[in-house]
């Protein structure tokens, strides 16, 4: 479990983190969500230690963080770095290399990894002559050749298409099942939902919403819910305690003020046709994001 | 795969140097101008070889009474004609530099003619000297001093402007590209820092004592031992000096280049490097003639490699003084790997706008 508390960070007087803490557990994939400056960067940039914070803990199941702990850090830097005219299978190799692995067993994992991320043809290639998307994804075998046991990755599926989206989500999810703790921002929010374990939300450098991603959304359900019948729907709007968002014909989303009323509501709809469907909206995580970010 | 162990800061270290190493190894560029300094090189000491050997000799035309004048001087190639005519006609048809003709109204009987110029050295042999004495003497010529002075400055200007600058582009591609925050996040900034200085100290080192090999060897097999007795000593003094002197530079160099993030951005703070390269350069050319000059900048830690070993070659030093020179050098090699190293921690991940030396010294 990678634990950050108390995280605060300031650059030239503007205070960019406050009181930042949440936890990355192992065999979940954990997502990082925020605006453009809200601070995800340097907080991966912390929590991976290339970067000190002013106060606040970064502890790796339960004890502080040493030099020796973040060699099993993988990382995947925001803006994407490799050596353009290295070889893509070099550059792999190298990496594990500086993670303490043999020249052998360096050479085998890269080869074996950039195979899995469909890079096997391109071994010999320069980085430079790859495409972005295959660039970034032997960004992504660098962030995993020494098979880490905490994966830190700002924006993994920026610039990649969606069967792209695919192959290194597999690769993530493969990874948190062997109990690898995963922890990844994005911009996409839709990847982010239908990914992630928990999450974790962060707006002008302070966390507004952090938790399994199933407590979040019921959490953010409010009293929202959607009903699909046989008959017309019409008569929500004279029903007390209920405010229609949207109707249809046969087809109505709308808030209610209780619990009672939900069921009251039900029982009518029950009675006068044939209900298909009687369910509680759960928000997207768009709708959450944009209610705790404000 | 196995389970990964630890590397030292040693394997570390040696890990980046080797990259350093194999991707300067794997540029052409890299490759064909080192060939062609080993190339000049070469041919400078061939060519200074056959010039000793065979010195070229001056065509002179004399006739049956004048010969005995010129009997003895080896480096003139001597043609006896039949009258003063046919000599005077020899050099008319260029077949002669000089004619020595007898003339009975000269002083010493003979008289020399030439085609359109003085025959200054021809004079010189024929004419009686007296003796000179010089008070303030060195025994060495002004013109080989000039060539030994340009030697070392050319080889140390070229060397570690070469591979300062390869120091300086490689922290900025992996600052540029970012790769650098993998780096770190694996091994510490210290052995990053490390590696760049130790593998490109290595080429630079092999390039210095691959050039002094080809010096020592050309030198002694075209025979020019007496050169080479000379100046084999002060070239070694040359290695040992370049090795401090250069280790200083590229930690200056490491730390300057990762204040900036582009490459377009690295002149603006290698710049007072770069002069101080040059300096010793333009220095020693202009005042290798200069004792006080030369003796101070055999003191001071970036003109010491050139100095110095030219004042061991003229003679000019105490055995003593290179050594303090060099632990002179050492202390601010030291000195300078620590100021480098901390600017470069500060700095290296700090993208944008160019790092303000003091925020990188002061964090």
């Amino acid at each position: 479990m990678l634990r950050l508390r108390g995280i605060t960070k300031s650059y030239g007087g503007r205070r960019v983190l406050d009181d930042v803490g949440f936890d990355v557990a192992p065999r979940r994939l954990t997502g990082f969500v925020g605006g453009n400056g809200a601070g995800k960067t340097t907080t991966m940039r912390i929590a991976l230690g290339v970067l000190g914070a002013d106060a606040g803990e970064v502890s790796l199941d339960g004890s502080p963080i040493t030099d020796g702990d973040r060699r099993r850090f993988g990382y995947m830097p925001e803006e994407r770095g490799l050596y353009p005219k290295m070889k893509v299978g070099e550059q792999i190799a190298y990496l594990a290399r500086l993670h303490g692995y043999s020249k052998m067993d360096a050479e085998a994992g890269a080869t074996a990894l950039l195979e899995q991320l469909g890079l096997g043809e391109r071994l010999h290639d320069k980085v430079e002559t790859l495409s972005l998307g295959n660039q970034q994804r032997a960004q992504i075998a660098a962030a995993l050749v020494h098979d880490p046991e905490v994966l830190i990755l700002d924006e993994p599926f920026s610039g990649l298409d969606p069967l792209a989206v695919d192959v290194v989500a597999g690769v993530l999810q493969e990874r948190a099942a062997q109990g690898v703790s995963v922890l990844f921002s994005s911009h996409q929010l839709d990847v982010v939902e239908r990914l992630c374990d928990d999450l974790v939300i962060i707006a002008a450098g302070t966390i507004r919403a952090a938790g399994a991603a199933d407590e979040l959304r019921a959490a953010h359900a409010g009293n929202r819910y959607e009903l699909h019948t046989s008959g017309e729907t019409g008569w929500l709007r004279d029903e007390p305690g209920v405010s229609v968002v949207d109707v249809a014909a046969d087809w109505a989303v709308f808030d209610v003020d209780g619990d009672q009323t939900a069921q009251r509501v039900l029982r009518q709809a029950v009675d006068t046709s044939q209900v298909r469907s009687f369910t509680p909206r759960h928000p997207s995580l768009a709708e959450i994001f944009k209610e705790v970010i404000q | 795969m196995s389970t990964p162990t630890t590397p030292t800061l040693a394997q570390s270290v040696w890990l980046v140097a080797e990259r350093e190493i194999a991707s300067k190894l794997r540029s052409k560029v890299f490759v064909i101008s080192t060939l062609v300094l080993f190339a000049f090189a070469l041919a400078g000491v061939i060519w200074g070889g056959f010039a000793a050997a065979n010195p070229s000799k001056t065509p002179v035309a004399v006739t049956s009474q004048t010969a005995s004048v010129v009997s003895g001087m080896s480096n003139l190639d001597v043609t006896t004609a039949d009258s003063a005519d046919d000599a005077i006609a020899l050099v008319k048809s260029k077949k002669a530099d000089a004619a020595i003709v007898p003339d009975s109204s000269s002083p010493v009987q003979v008289k020399i003619v030439a085609r359109d110029s003085y025959p200054q050295e021809l004079v010189a042999q024929l004419s009686v000297t007296p003796t000179v004495q010089l008070l303030d003497s060195s025994p060495e010529d002004a013109l080989l001093r000039y060539f030994v002075a340009i030697g070392f400055g050319v080889v140390f200007l070229m060397s570690a402007s070469m591979f300062g600058s390869t120091i300086a582009q490689s922290v900025v591609e992996e600052k540029q590209t970012r790769v650098v925050e993998i780096l770190i996040s694996a091994i510490p900034v210290r052995a990053l820092m490390a590696g760049k200085v130790v593998g490109n100290t290595i080429l630079a080192m092999a390039q210095i004592v691959v050039l002094v090999a080809i010096a020592i060897v050309g030198l002694s097999v075209t025979g020019q031992t007496a050169v080479l007795s000379g100046l084999g000593g002060p070239m070694v003094w040359f290695a040992v000096f370049f090795l401090f002197g250069f280790v200083l530079l590229a930690a200056l160099f490491a730390g300057a280049a990762a204040m900036v993030s582009r490459q377009e951005d690295i002149g603006s703070t290698t710049m007072p490097l770069t002069m101080l390269i040059l300096a010793p350069y333009i220095l020693v050319i202009l005042f290798n003639g200069n004792p006080v000059v030369m003796t101070v900048m055999s003191y001071i830690p970036f003109s010491a490699p050139v100095a110095m070993p030219l004042r061991l070659y003229l003679g000019t030093a105490q055995w003593w003084e290179p050594l303090v020179s060099l632990v002179i050098l050492i202390v601010t090699c030291v000195a300078a790997v620590l100021v480098g190293s901390k600017i470069y921690r500060n700095s290296l991940l700090r993208m944008g706008a160019r790092v303000k030396l003091g925020e990188a010294l002061r964090a």
